[in-house]
């Protein structure tokens, strides 16, 4: 194949869908950026972007893993990513020891993951370039199977999401008070952690386990930035986790550059861009006004 | 409620009222009863019959009775570490008691919760959070329901419009109409407090708890706060149960007072409970009670550091 970008943006646009991993690249793309945002959108709320990133990282030895034994890498991504979080659950619930106990925790469970991820990768004696993929994404070889089994990760972490909102801010923004008024806190703050490994797995089959910020952090970051109202700082994060990941697609199909890193830097053009709004000052004529 | 045209968002709402173009929303819901008529009828908000706390294996009260009367302005007060919020906690029903009975409203804590606003110990916003006020003020009132919010289809049922009404209400009680709608970590502190106790205040509660709310503000927003609340208190009806570090504040407004000790508690007007003799009595220690020329009361000589914060450097 040779893609080359024309004058025609039509023929462009089209050029894209010739392939059908392509497609399925496009398909896989935009499930998973729905996904990312959203809950990526709680994550950066309750200032655990630290067990989301050790998600990502975990499922890297997860998908090796399920490749030296023959299995769908995916499998793999969710297994490890599922474990650990249940691994972090259960410990910074008994140890009750606040954030500074859980952050040590996660931070033992990525290193241990990290470490299996290469044992793994030198037991299947793969060459670079795959562990490479597993890290820093990859656009090629997503199948249909795939696609279903990130649809329905999407779809099922995107219900329980849908269900517990409302106690889920609540207990995200106000605890103490969230658990006077009998929402079950300890509760949400378990699934939370189920959700967002199977979000944080999910993610890392598009852009790689190390770049998995640029769609479950940057997106909601940029959001909240510009938006204060809650729903619509949501959608705004769905909004340019698509339009990063779409984009990110396209240029990657046309150039040689890695899929990860498209993604990455367009969403922080993004962020930056937003930053840069922010602090315009008061004279311009696109400056917020304080209410 | 018919003053409010609540087919608009609040934010809008807000806008307007803060500007002074629309007279402020009075819901009716509010002025239930009013406290003189609550304070005539004598009813208990409550109750507590020689109850004693344990967290883990330690004591931490025993032998504490006290009776709190529906309309009435109560301060817990004693010093650090003598279990205050121990007694937040077994009133809210987060904590069994270790001997003893405890009703609420009527009830077995924690069954009354609904009809509880509660303000922990703060706990201030982080300056990152991109919430608006009024979203934290809504929370209070559907915080604990499950399910998808559809933003735009409140205004269209009679509930989703009563409930925008009822957060322009709270809003509006507390004078927060100016900031609710910007995030909260940007207000100050005394600004959060008072959506904080919005709030609390949104399902029209019988009974404020509040966990030392003066503690982490200046002193004119100490005395702002502290006449907040009395007003709450006298318009709505709504008993303030209020645990406090310093006493002076409040106390012109207080009814009455409980005095926390590991071995018990006594409880009254401030004029009878915080005396030289009472005090002694409880801490089996010798205390003395100043009053200076303005008003202001100083206990010294408590087993812990004394509530009259400024006055710290008194005790011999």
């Amino acid at each position: 194949m040779d893609p080359h970008l024309t004058w025609n943006l039509y023929r462009d646009v089209t050029q894209l869908f010739d392939y059908p991993f392509m497609v399925n690249a496009y398909r896989a793309g935009t499930i998973v950026a729905v996904t990312a945002a959203i809950i990526g959108w709680f994550m950066v709320l309750r200032r655990q972007t630290f067990a989301g990133h050790t998600f990502a990282l975990v499922s890297f030895p997860g998908a090796a893993g399920a490749i030296l034994i023959g299995v769908s890498a995916t499998y793999g991504f969710f297994a490890f990513s599922i474990c650990a979080a249940l691994v972090i659950a259960a410990a910074s619930r008994s140890s009750r020891g606040g954030y500074i106990e859980e952050s040590a925790v996660i931070g033992t469970v990525q290193a241990l993951g990290l470490a299996f991820g290469f044992l793994f990768v030198s037991l299947s004696h793969r060459n670079v370039s795959g562990a490479q993929a597993l890290l820093f994404g990859s656009l090629v070889g997503i199948t249909n199977d795939q696609v279903i089994q990130l649809l329905a990760g999407g779809l099922i972490v995107l219900a329980i999401v849908g269900f517990i909102w409302r106690p889920l801010l609540f207990a995200s923004v106000d605890p103490d008070v969230a658990a006077a008024r009998g929402v079950p806190v300890q509760v949400l703050a378990v699934v939370f952690l189920l959700v967002l490994a199977v979000a944080a797995a999910e993610a890392s089959q598009v852009t790689g386990s190390l770049l998995v910020f640029a769609l479950l952090v940057l997106p909601p970051a940029t959001a909240e930035l510009l938006v204060e109202r809650p729903g619509l700082s949501l959608l705004t994060a769905v909004a340019i986790a698509l339009l990063v990941t779409w984009l990110g697609l396209a240029m990657s199909y046309y150039n040689d550059y890695p899929i990860g890193f498209h993604i990455t830097s367009l969403a922080f053009g993004a962020y930056l861009l937003a930053q840069g709004w922010r602090r315009l000052p008061r004279w311009t004529p696109f400056a917020r006004t304080s209410v | 409620m018919g003053r409010i045209r609540a087919w608009r968002p609040v934010s809008r709402l807000l806008s307007e009222s803060a500007a002074g173009r629309e007279q402020p929303a009075i819901a009716e819901a509010g002025s239930l009863a009013s406290r003189s008529a609550l304070l005539q009828a004598n009813t208990l908000a409550v109750e507590i019959r020689n109850a004693a706390a344990r967290r883990g294996n330690r004591l931490i009260w025993s032998g504490v009775s006290a009776e709190i009367r529906r309309g009435e302005f109560l301060a817990v007060l004693g010093p650090n570490g003598v279990g205050k919020s121990t007694l937040v906690k077994v009133i809210l029903g987060l904590l069994p008691l270790a001997s003893g009975e405890v009703r609420v409203l009527g009830q077995p804590p924690g069954r009354a919760n609904r009809d509880i606003g509660y303000l922990p110990q703060r706990r201030s916003f982080d300056p990152g959070l991109r919430v608006r006020g009024v979203d934290i003020v809504r929370l209070g009132l559907d915080g604990h329901r499950w399910g998808i919010p559809l933003p735009g289809l409140n205004r269209l049922t009679e509930r989703g419009r009563e409930e925008d009404a009822r957060v322009l209400d709270a809003i509006q009680l507390v004078d927060a109409e100016e900031f609710a709608t910007r995030p909260i970590g940007e207000v100050s502190g005394g600004e959060q407090q008072r959506l904080l106790i919005a709030q609390a205040l949104i399902r029209n509660p019988s009974l404020l708890v509040l966990d030392e709310p003066l503690d982490s503000l200046d002193l004119p927003n100490q005395a702002a706060s502290a006449a907040l609340l009395n007003r709450i208190c006298e318009e709505r009806g709504v008993t303030v149960l209020m645990v406090a570090h310093n006493v002076n504040p409040i106390l012109s407004y207080l009814d009455r007072v409980i005095y926390l000790a590991r071995g018990g508690s006594v409880s009254g007007t401030p004029e009878e409970v915080i005396t030289a003799e009472t005090l002694t009595r409880l801490y089996g220690t010798p205390i003395e009670v100043f009053r200076t020329a303005d008003g202001h009361l100083v206990v010294v000589g408590q087993p812990e550091p004394p509530h009259g914060d400024v006055h710290a450097h008194l005790v011999s």
